[in-house]
């Protein structure tokens, strides 16, 4: 499954103004690769999640502009009934939050049955056997399998979303902080498993999330996004040891160092921008230390580094991209 | 976010209130209907024209003179209907006063104590509500006289166990919250804690109940009335009204018109005002 | 007693009361802070962590246990006592949207504890503390009149600070202060809270279950496992020299925002078992990959490894 996102533009129109989620989104996930999606809160990782799935609530949600192609085919053109066999089949997703995202009234084979037998031409009895398979697959027991989500502890029902995410095989899995929820411990347990499943399956996966430290692990890619745009994207290698734009190195900079306890923490000074009133040039400019009068201004274009790794930054140029040292670290 | 002057919290929720035009609506039929009520008798003379009999006017149709037609006695309609609402409105606010003073008391020490109180209050409360509220207020009406203060008496009692339960609900959520833990680790006491931090939480969902019970009051009012439990004739009491009606509705459609169109404009007044303080009166919502 | 000790906590318990029998959240807890210090306390959840946290300024009652403040039993206070005691002993909250009133402004909040306690009783005077330690705390000025859901989660989380050392207190007990943030708010959030401690010599127990935070932020650590401390030693050397199964786990498991620093990750099997009337055995055996016979007949008491690096753990136990 190859994903690709060209300059994807979605607004939330409230009566208190238009919410610019999105404003010329741009992703590209290969085959087998597994895209890590890195941001705070409100910079528009769920809304793209949901866009690909095509599940952004309309109203106030609009695709206002740009493409989504699965596998070469435009998923904005598509009807609702063909969307219905995308979802869950080709692309699914895991949710945030496991205690909301499953219905406490149904057992979770159940649940995860209601999905094969959707999808899949499959009897009755078939859909439930395989469905304790998936539940073993990640690690519970199949007899468990008649328990209802409340009898499960926090990373038991994550597993069983993500059981019911893989249920149809699918080609593209969307993980919208898929953790984040869960106990260090558990969180270690959930990552190996998704890890594995990722081989066995030889899907893609686009993973969501806020952790630096999930990406290192499990990416292959990385976008850092703010303000609803790209404003890095490369390999790992790229982005981890290469980092150009200055939002990128305040991640970096915002985190406690783990070998050298006494490194004082270097925030990106003031907050994430209203999202209604998005500053105008850069939307990062107001917060960057290296800001010039033309961020004010101007919407920088991407500078690449390498064919895979750019930046959207006025710092730099086509030559001073590629040996850095522009920011200082 | 940039307003350095101090706005009160009301303040917000009228400007909210404001942005919804049903509710408006519904304010400003209510405002005309109470300015009306408190001001019959300022225009209308109880004896003469609200229940003097005047037998060569009898039945007559709707009319420049009598807008509302004439009943069987030769009354003015009209009169009649806006005197009536001021029994409706005053029995419906005294009831859900009464109403609100007790259940709301009794819902909130059950919500803030807890355990052994808030059982056995809760259950007083569960019987109570097991009986329908109609029904009660026709047996405490056939006990005791069909007077105003005794149908007041009647709706109240009926009428506690949903305030108790409106008011304990949130009491329960908020005793929970961590801003009471925080008052409590910045060495409030427990009088400070409910009356500056919990009682203002739950003053949104009381209001609104309040707002729709007097709606229901005023409907059970009628009820008992035009089954001849609640007050009785010659006094204008719309349920009263639509009873006496009755007997003329196919040739005289308009007498129980006009009755029938104050309840229902009161009642759907109050509903939809009700409905936008719901959301004008959450501070969370913008 | 000594002078450099602010709080000592002497087998400390809190149980509750549940349909299926008593919950042991925090379970003969005992430990010291030095003034001016911050002790860490991490856990994963359902640890008793917040428990423990609230138990020592009595939020909670205590089921049984000494808190000594300043060599003096808090837990033998009266109410009234304790009562006048808060404003030396503060806590701020994880959650920055549910720990403010919704219908409170900010000077409202901020002013509370000083007009409370009868700190500054001068209507005047406490709106001139109430922007004083806004400004300490990095509010602007302008946002006195707002309420909370008119604010990001960050500045929230600052009126949350400023609430608790407008009484100005000794010792604030931070309940996962910043795990509700953003990482670039985590951080301004995380420096103020550090320029406070050295600026007012404030003394910090800082629960959380992020790791990375604890070792930057704390000078010792305590690990928590189903209400028990199991290990408690200096950061420097529970990062660097972790003894017990489980804390090795736990460090294991952190991820890493670097590419070059591959750890060898230790799984746990299974889940933390139930609170709920625990079994005399080390609370960790049935996950712990190194469980013997002897694990599962006693519970391992807390014991000295080396020079303030305490752990219990029978693997350790040189015999």
């Amino acid at each position: 499954m190859t994903l690709e996102i060209n300059n994807l533009v979605v607004e939330y129109r409230t009566p208190d103004g238009v919410v610019h989620a999105l404003n010329g989104m741009d992703l590209q996930l290969e085959k087998g690769m597994t895209l890590g999606l890195v941001g705070e809160t409100g910079a528009g990782k769920t809304t793209t999640a949901l866009s690909i799935l095509r599940l952004v609530p309309n109203p106030p949600g609009v695709i206002a502009d740009g493409n989504i192609k699965l596998n070469g085919e435009e998923i904005l053109k598509k009807s609702e009934r063909q969307m219905d066999e995308i979802r869950g089949k080709v692309v699914s997703m895991i949710f945030q939050d496991p205690m909301t995202s499953l219905n406490p009234v149904l057992t979770v084979e159940d649940q995860i049955a209601e999905v094969i037998e959707r999808h899949e031409d499959v009897s009755y009895k078939e859909s439930y056997k395989k469905a304790r398979e998936m539940l073993e697959m990640v690690g519970i027991p199949g007899s468990r399998g008649s328990d209802y989500p409340h009898q499960f502890s926090g990373g038991m029902k994550q597993r069983a979303v993500i059981a019911i995410a893989l249920a149809c095989n699918p080609e593209l899995l969307i993980a919208d902080e898929p953790t984040t929820a869960l106990d260090v411990t558990i969180q270690a347990q959930v990552l190996e498993m998704m890890k594995s499943l990722r081989e066995k399956n030889k899907m893609s996966m686009l993973m969501i999330t806020h952790d630096l430290g999930i990406v290192a692990e499990i990416c292959d890619t990385v976008s850092v996004i703010y303000a609803g745009r790209v404003v890095e994207h490369g390999t790992l290698k790229d982005v981890f040891d290469n980092t150009r734009h200055p939002y990128t190195e305040g991640l970096f900079n915002s985190l406690p160092n783990l070998t050298n306890r006494k490194a004082k923490l270097k925030p990106i000074k003031g907050l994430m921008p209203d999202p209604i009133h998005l500053p105008a040039g850069c939307s990062f400019h107001p917060r960057c230390n290296y800001a010039t009068e033309i961020c004010a201004k101007e919407r920088p274009e991407k500078v690449f580094r390498t064919e895979r790794h750019f930046t959207e930054c006025h710092l730099y140029n086509e030559e001073n991209i590629i040996k850095g040292g522009v920011i200082k670290r | 976010m940039n307003n350095p002057k101090k706005r009160s919290q009301w303040a917000d929720a009228w400007r909210r209130l404001q942005k919804n035009k049903l509710a408006v609506c519904g304010l400003v039929i209510f405002t005309v209907l109470v300015l009306g009520a408190l001001a019959a008798p300022l225009f209308l003379d109880y004896e003469t024209d609200v229940t003097g009999i005047n037998a060569q006017n009898r039945l007559q149709s709707p009319s420049s003179e009598n807008w509302f037609g004439t009943d069987r006695l030769g009354r003015d309609v009209f009169a009649r209907v806006v005197w009536g609402s001021r029994y409706s409105l005053s029995i419906g606010f005294s009831a859900a006063a009464i109403s609100l003073l007790l259940g709301g008391t009794i819902g909130a020490i059950a919500g803030y104590y807890g355990g052994m109180i808030d059982h056995v209050f809760m259950r007083v409360m569960d019987i109570l509500q097991a009986i329908p509220a109609t029904l009660l207020a026709i047996c405490i009406a056939a006990a005791l006289d069909p007077s105003p203060r005794n149908i007041v008496i009647a709706i109240a009692v009926s009428f506690c166990p949903s305030f108790a339960r409106v008011v304990r609900g949130p009491i329960l959520s908020i005793r929970e919250m961590e801003y009471v833990e925080a008052a409590k680790a910045i060495g409030a006491k427990n009088r400070t804690i409910i009356f500056s931090h919990i009682i203002p939480n739950c003053m949104g969902p009381i209001i609104v109940q309040t707002t729709l019970s007097v709606a229901i009051m005023i409907l059970i009012v009628s009820g008992l009335s035009f089954l001849g439990l609640g007050i009785q004739p010659p006094t204008p009491e719309w349920g009263a009204m639509l009873a006496e009606s009755r007997s003329h509705i196919r040739d005289h459609s308009y007498l129980a018109f006009f009755p029938g169109l104050a309840i229902m404009t009161t009642i759907l007044s109050l509903n939809m005002l009700g409905d936008g303080l719901r959301d004008a009166l959450d501070p969370r919502l913008k | 007693m000594n002078e450099h000790l602010l709080l000592e906590v002497n087998g400390l318990k809190k149980y509750f009361q549940t349909k299926r029998g008593m919950l042991h959240a925090v379970d003969d807890v005992s430990f010291t802070i030095e003034r001016g210090k911050t002790l860490g306390i991490v856990g994963e959840s359902g640890c008793g962590k917040s428990t423990l946290g609230r138990a020592i300024l009595r939020l909670l009652e205590p089921t049984a246990g000494q808190v000594f403040f300043e060599g003096e039993d808090i837990a033998k206070l009266s109410k009234e006592q304790m009562r006048r005691k808060r404003k030396e002993m503060q806590i701020i909250f994880q959650d920055p949207f549910s720990s403010l009133n919704p219908r409170k402004t900010i000077s409202e909040t901020i002013a509370e504890p000083l007009r409370l306690n009868g700190i500054i009783n001068d209507r005047k005077k406490r709106m001139e503390k109430v922007l004083e330690t806004m400004e300490i705390v990095g509010l602007a000025e302008r946002l006195i009149n707002t309420y909370p859901h008119e604010l990001d989660g960050g500045r929230r989380q600052r009126i949350g600070i400023a609430r608790a050392l407008a009484p100005g207190p000794k010792f604030i007990v931070c309940d996962e202060p910043v795990s509700a943030l953003d990482v670039s708010i985590q951080a301004q959030i995380l420096n103020l809270m550090k320029e406070l401690q050295e600026s007012l010599g404030l003394t910090y127990m800082f629960i959380t279950h992020d790791l990375s935070v604890v070792n930057h932020f704390s000078d010792d650590i305590a690990v928590m496992y189903l209400g028990r401390i199991i290990e408690k030693a200096s950061s420097e050397e529970l990062f660097t020299n972790p003894l017990h199964p489980y804390t090795k786990a736990l460090l294991s498991a952190i991820p890493v925002p670097n590419i070059h620093m591959k750890m060898e990750r230790i799984l746990l099997k299974g889940e933390v078992s139930s609170p709920i009337e625990p079994p005399d055995m080390c609370r960790f055996a049935v996950r712990c990959n190194h469980c013997m016979e002897k694990c599962k007949a006693s519970e391992p008491p807390l014991t000295e490894a080396s020079r303030g690096h305490f752990v219990s753990c029978y693997l350790n136990r040189q015999e």
